[in-house]
Formats: C-alpha cells, structure tokens, sequence
C-alpha cells in the first residue's frame, strides 16, 4: 500500500520531536512512508472559523495531491490536520454542490481513493499491538500513564469514526503492548484549550490545570498524547511552569520501548525534562 | 422587529435563524434547551453566553447580541456538544457560521485579538503556503499589542530549538494563492 505522509506544520517546529520519533518508529516498523510532496497547510482552526471555503480547500489540496501521488492512504500525526483533511473528504463524498465548488476552486476531479487517517490509527491497524509486542527491547515496566486522545481525533463521530467517542482504547492497547501501565480516568476526550493557547492562555491554563489534576489523581506519571496541539498545551500552559508530569508523544514512548538510540535527541526538545521520570525508571542513562 | 424589554428597546432578526441554518445545515429549530450542550462545554464557563443560550437566541433573532458576543470566538470546536445533543445539533457548525457572519458584517466587538490570531495564521498561510509559527506569532503579537506576554516561554521554546527561522515556501503556491483568492470572493 502506498502511504503519504503529511506531517504538518507543526511537526516542521514546535512539534519536531513528534516529527522525528515518528518517523524513526515508522521505519522500523516497516511502514513505508513517503512525504506528500509540496503539502500546503490545513488551514486549521483559523480557516473553518472564517471562511467555509477555504477550510475546505486547502485541505482538499492535499487530497488532490495524494490523489496525483496514486496514494492509498494519506496519514496525519496531528490531530488537527487529520482532523481538517478527513472533513474535507467526507464534505466531497458526501455532498454534491459542495464538491463541484471545491473542485472548481481546486482544479482536480475527487475520485475518493485516498484514505484519510490518523498516525495512530496507522500504527494500530496495518501493525498492530501483538506486532509491537513483538519489537519490544525495553519494557516499560512500571511507567503509569494516562491516555490523552483530546477532540479532534475522535470527533465528530461520523467523520472519524473512531473506536468510541466517549472512551476510545486505541492508544491504551498501544501503550499497554510496549509494557507501560495505562490508567483509568474520565478525561480521555476533554478539550486541552487548542488553538485558544496564544490568545486566551488563562482559559487554556484553567481547562490544563483540570487534565493535570485529574492525571494526578488518577496516579498517572507521565500523560501520552497523539497531537501537537495538547501536548505542547500540556506543556505549556501550567501554573507553575515547565514542573510537574511529562506529557509524551505516542510515537515517542514506541521508540523508547524499542531501544532506539534516536530516543535521546527527542527529550530535550520537551518544556517539562522527561529525564528524572525515566531515570527513576531507569529507561534512561 | 423592535421589543421593549427592561433594559431598554431591542433589535430582533427573524430571518437570523434561517441564514444560521443555510450556513451551518444545522437543525436549530428542534433545540429543546437540555442543556446537555452547556454541561460538557469546556469554554462556557469562560464566555458571555452558554451554548443553549446561543441556541435560543439566535430562535429570538438576537443577532447583533451573538455577533458581538465573546463566545463565538471562544468556541474551540471541540464538537463535543455536537456528539452529544439529543437532537444533533452541532454548535460547531453554528459558531462556524456566525464567525463567519461576524467577519462579514465587522461585528468584531466580542473578543478582538482572537479574529487578530486567524488573520495572523492566514496571512502565513497565503504567504508561503505554510504556516511559519515564529513570524505568525511576530504579526499577532504586534497588532493584539502583546508583545510581552508568554516571553518566558517563548524565550524556552528558542533555546529547545522549537522554532524554525525560515519559512519553507511550497513550490506551486499559485494554487495556494489562487484559492484564497476564490474564497474571498464568497
Ligand atoms: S444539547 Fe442540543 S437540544 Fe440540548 S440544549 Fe444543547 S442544542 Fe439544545
Ligand atoms: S464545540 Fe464549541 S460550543 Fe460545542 S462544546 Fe466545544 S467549545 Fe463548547
């Protein structure tokens, strides 16, 4: 199957060490990825809350794009563009004047064989969790984390289709294979504060605060995203800054469970140092 | 249509809610005020208005009110009420389509650097196809006049290298460009 890759704006920046782990891990578990060429930006939040077109446009570009590659599959790391990309989709799927509008704009014909999904859908379906399993070197024994899946990659319902809206396991049964110890909490799908973070920073610091505590209570160490945008919020927005439980990226825990020796070049790249949590658990040197 | 209320003479829209329902496709009518919405809201606590009550104003015809209201900027569209109303009705849509009639008719009044933020975002897009994080940052920063704000943490995310100077300029950015041209137009 052939697999575009696009990882976002995000990922060329504040979100690099996503970018890197994934695509380390990726290699070695055989997904064969190549990046979309000439991608151009989602659009994002800032398109869909101003002008309707555009947030369907500029997503559907990229289809277009993957559509000319003869892609079977084109894969978002971030939430947020997953999220846009697969909209765009279903919008042209579904609904006919639409379509023609965007096409028009666009210049391309949709013909719908390209599949939208996220990474972490990609990672748990073409490889699975008994495969990853499998590639384990460094158990995580004895890490306890809480899965944080956030809006985007699981709502609405009828585009994602995701596994459960209000629970989704996914990322637990990921975590779980790589032998680190997923808890129960009820804030798995909450809002992080997204893109308000540069403009309303005391919201987002209240609705982080709220994840954090929960975290805690829920006796987690370390929270596990698979977005850009929440983990950089997790981050980011806290009362006291830069202190308190790491947030990590999936793709990152995946790297670290397989030994990989690209592991180090990702954690200082984090606000909050990961280094005593790991060293505590001695998963690092 | 004018109403007297105790706070002085009122404004209402009565085609607001059928423009409101062609932009979003959403069923506004069938709203029977659960609530439901409101309660798993992460920014009603911090807005003017609770979604329901965006619902039933928009029913009244309130427009000026919701166009100058800080919720429909606040809105994350995190579409959780959307998965959740009796009635599917999904206010992230809703927002959508007010923003977007805000913007139109410069009723801007709510919550001013937010519409700044997407302008900022945009404008990077147009330019080089991409969003370039730093120099976005830069043009919100100025026009919102704040410049100092988060300086910690900026200073923090420079020193991890999280910013990249350049921007990567796409190589057919006409068809970038050509698109923003056709979605002005609408
Ligand atoms: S959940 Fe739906 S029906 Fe209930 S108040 Fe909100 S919009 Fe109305
Ligand atoms: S989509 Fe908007 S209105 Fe609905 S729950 Fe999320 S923030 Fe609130």
């Amino acid at each position: 199957m052939k697999i575009a890759y696009y990882p976002g704006c995000s990922l060329e920046a504040t979100a690099k060490e996503y970018d890197l782990s994934a695509r380390t891990v990726c290699r070695h578990l055989g997904l064969e990825m190549a990046e979309l060429q000439d991608w151009n930006c989602c659009g994002a939040t800032s398109a869909h809350s101003i002008n309707h077109l555009l947030a369907l446009a500029l997503p559907a570009r990229n289809l277009a794009l993957a559509q000319e590659e003869a892609a079977q599959c084109l894969v978002a790391p971030c939430s947020a563009c997953y999220n846009r990309l697969k909209t765009a989709a279903y919008v042209l799927q579904e609904n006919e004047v639409e379509r023609k509008k965007v096409e028009e704009v666009v210049g391309f014909k949709f013909n719908g064989t390209v599949n939208v999904q996220s990474l972490l859908e990609t990672i748990y379906y073409q490889v699975g969790a008994d495969t990853m399993a499998s590639l384990v070197k460094k158990p995580l024994t004895g890490l306890k984390v809480v899965c944080y899946y956030g809006c985007l990659l699981v709502r609405p319902p009828e585009i994602t289709g995701f596994d459960q809206t209000e629970n989704p396991v996914i990322l637990d049964k990921i975590v779980s294979s790589l032998g680190a110890e997923p808890l129960m909490w009820s804030y798995k799908t909450d809002c992080c504060g997204a893109s308000l973070s540069l403009v309303k920073s005391d919201a987002v610091q209240e609705m982080v605060g709220l994840l954090l505590d929960m975290a805690a209570e829920a006796g987690a160490m370390a929270i596990v995203t698979a977005c850009p945008l929440c983990q950089s919020n997790l981050e980011m927005r806290r009362k006291k800054p830069f202190s308190g439980i790491p947030a990590f990226f999936f793709t990152e825990l995946i790297g670290l469970a397989f030994g990989m020796p690209e592991e180090r070049n990702w954690w200082p790249k984090h606000l909050v140092d990961p280094f005593p949590l790991l060293r505590s658990l001695s998963l690092a040197g | 249509m004018q109403i007297m209320t105790s706070k002085g003479p009122v404004m209402l829209d009565l085609s607001f809610i059928q423009e409101i329902k062609k932009r979003s496709g959403q069923a506004i009518e069938l709203c029977y005020q659960c609530q439901k919405c409101s309660s798993g809201c992460p920014v009603a606590e911090h807005a003017d208005y609770h979604p329901n009550q965006v619902v039933r104003m928009i029913q009244y015809g309130l427009k000026e009110r919701i166009l100058n209201s800080s919720f429909i900027w606040l809105c994350s569209g995190c579409e959780t009420c959307g998965a959740r109303c009796p009635n599917g009705i999904k206010i992230a849509a809703v927002t959508d389509a007010l923003r977007e009639m805000a913007v139109k008719e410069r009723a801007l009044s709510g919550e001013k650097n937010i519409p700044l933020f997407h302008n900022a975002f945009l404008n990077s897009v147009r330019r080089d196809g991409r969003v370039h994080e730093l120099s976005m940052m830069a043009q919100y920063k100025l026009r919102s006049r704040t410049l100092f704000a988060d300086l910690d943490i900026g200073l923090k995310m420079f020193k991890k290298g999280k910013f990249a100077f350049l921007p990567k300029r796409i190589k057919r950015l006409k068809e970038v460009r050509q698109i923003f041209k056709e979605a002005a137009k609408q």
